[in-house]
């Protein structure tokens, strides 16, 4: 079944076309990646799934359910952490479900220890490090009741080698718990080192440019990175971007 | 603790220094007792008339705590009802800075004339000193979230009030204290302003006594306890503060 489905999604601000008839479709467990250039509308593609403002025309469809302009129907994680600085981890990480229904501190207390949190529930976001806060959106967004989560660019403002730590981390922890995940970059490797499929946005208005489906096998760890086949589909990838800029 | 004791050890001695001056200036030059006391003779009078002034200490205590708490209890309701009607606020933001520019003391007289010189005339020269930071800080406090958070909350299905109770008034509660803490100085103020105007007790009233009759040590004494309770006042609601906003002291790297 189609976790979910965007129909012919077209939206624009000003007089200027931002997304224009835009249709990707999720299936249960997927992980997807949209790949575009900054400012090619990837953002706004959110904002008009999680609900945030109407589309001029189309439609989303969670689970089956058309969910058009409704909030708190996916779960997010933002590209800053965005934890809230009077709250414990703890109660960071329950925030997304307390806001829908009555959080499991139980269920919680193990994922943060999944994390490599362990110890710090009752710190505050100021005593963590950047890639631990990141970890503790994510672990925020898999608590939320949603079951479709969307990610946009979390690991943007990581550096280097946080990031690739953060990568395999949110693989493992992916696998575990199969949700249907959307993940919206900017960055190839991530893409395609990540994602069964990659989407391909082009610039202004945002159009569907085309879809690629990674075949390498799961579990995969970072080694794959440097492998021909890797960069081969990383070739591919940027060239149909490189038609783009 | 001790920390704070080392550190405060310089401006501890600039008064010291300040006061031995005084003392010793008094004595030399032969200052007359009503024109300028000396310190020693002013602490003598604290001690010694303490049974005076004590029910006038306490009258002004009780005056000023419960106008004060009327006055921040207006000060907030009002912020949070202006923040939540952005139209109204827009309407009455610029009046409520307009009526900052009339002096309290002005006004003093007409509430006299309106209330006669019961309780309700002081209390509402408090309430009149002590609403507006906190209004201000509040609403400034309560607008000033960031996008980012109010972003997520909206994202994740949050209603008006969720974001209000879960971010808006905890992101807000550290700009309210120090609006709060600026009103506890002024509430003191107004209310020895209040007693000036007609009342048979508080220190106010204690002060226009000694000073029509040159009791400038006793004019001296009501000058120190009205320091003391501004000071007392502050120091309470800075440990109320640190109580419920102990997050923002627990900060630093990771791994601390």
């Amino acid at each position: 079944m189609n976790k979910l489905v965007v129909d012919q999604l077209t939206k624009s601000f000003d007089s200027s076309i931002i997304l224009q008839n835009v249709s990707f479709s999720i299936q249960e467990g997927e992980f997807v990646s949209i790949l575009g250039p900054s400012g090619s509308g990837k953002s706004t593609l959110f904002h008009l799934i999680g609900g945030l403002y109407p589309p001029d025309s189309g439609d989303i469809y969670i689970n089956g359910e058309r969910t058009t302009g409704e909030k708190g129907k996916i779960s997010y994680m933002p590209q800053s952490p965005s934890l809230l600085p009077w709250r414990t981890i703890m109660e960071n990480v329950i925030l997304g479900s307390e806001i829908i229904e009555k959080p499991n501190k139980a269920e919680a207390l193990k994922m943060i220890q999944q994390a490599g949190l362990e110890g710090y529930e009752q710190a505050y976001p100021s005593q963590l490090s950047g890639g631990m806060k990141q970890r503790a959106s994510f672990i925020r967004s898999l608590l939320s009741p949603q079951s479709l989560i969307c990610l946009d660019e979390p690991f943007s403002a990581l550096d280097e080698f946080t990031r690739m730590d953060m990568q395999e981390w949110l693989l493992s922890i992916w696998t575990e718990h199969q949700r249907s995940i959307l993940f919206v970059t900017h960055n190839i490797e991530e893409a395609i080192f990540l994602s069964d499929r990659v989407i391909v946005l082009s610039d202004r208005p945002a159009k569907v440019q085309r879809e690629f489906k990674i075949p390498f096998a799961r579990p995969r760890n970072s080694s794959l990175m440097l492998t021909r086949e890797f960069l081969n589909w990383k070739k591919e990838i940027f060239e149909e971007l490189k038609v783009l800029v | 603790m001790t920390q704070r004791f080392i550190k405060g050890w310089r401006p501890v001695a600039v008064l010291l220094l300040f006061i031995l001056l005084w003392e010793l200036c008094s004595r030399w030059f032969d200052i007359p007792e009503w024109l300028l006391p000396p310190p020693t003779l002013i602490m003598e009078t604290g001690i010694n008339s303490w049974s005076d002034y004590a029910p006038h200490l306490f009258s002004t205590i009780r005056l000023t705590f419960t106008g004060f708490m009327i006055g921040v209890m207006f000060g907030l309701l009002l912020a949070v009802f202006l923040h939540l009607l952005p139209s109204v606020r827009e309407a009455l933001y610029p009046l409520l800075i307009l009526s900052q520019n009339i002096p309290i003391i002005v006004l003093a007289p007409l509430l006299v004339i309106w209330f006669g010189f019961g309780a309700l005339p002081k209390l509402i020269i408090i309430v009149l000193v002590c609403f507006f930071p906190i209004a201000i800080a509040a609403m400034d406090g309560l607008r000033q979230t960031n996008p980012e958070w109010m972003h997520y909350m909206k994202m994740a299905g949050a209603t008006k009030g969720q974001i209000f109770r879960k971010l808006e008034w905890p992101n807000a509660l550290p700009s309210i204290f120090s609006g709060v803490k600026i009103s506890a100085a002024y509430s003191v103020m107004g209310a020895v302003i209040s007693e000036w105007l007609g009342a048979n007790k508080g220190i106010g009233v204690y002060m226009t006594l000694a000073s029509s009759s040159f009791r400038t040590d006793r004019v001296f004494v009501a000058i120190f306890l009205i320091m003391s309770l501004s000071l007392l006042f502050f120091l309470l609601i800075n440990l109320l503060e640190n109580k419920m906003t102990s997050w923002q002291r627990k900060g630093g790297g990771a791994h601390e």
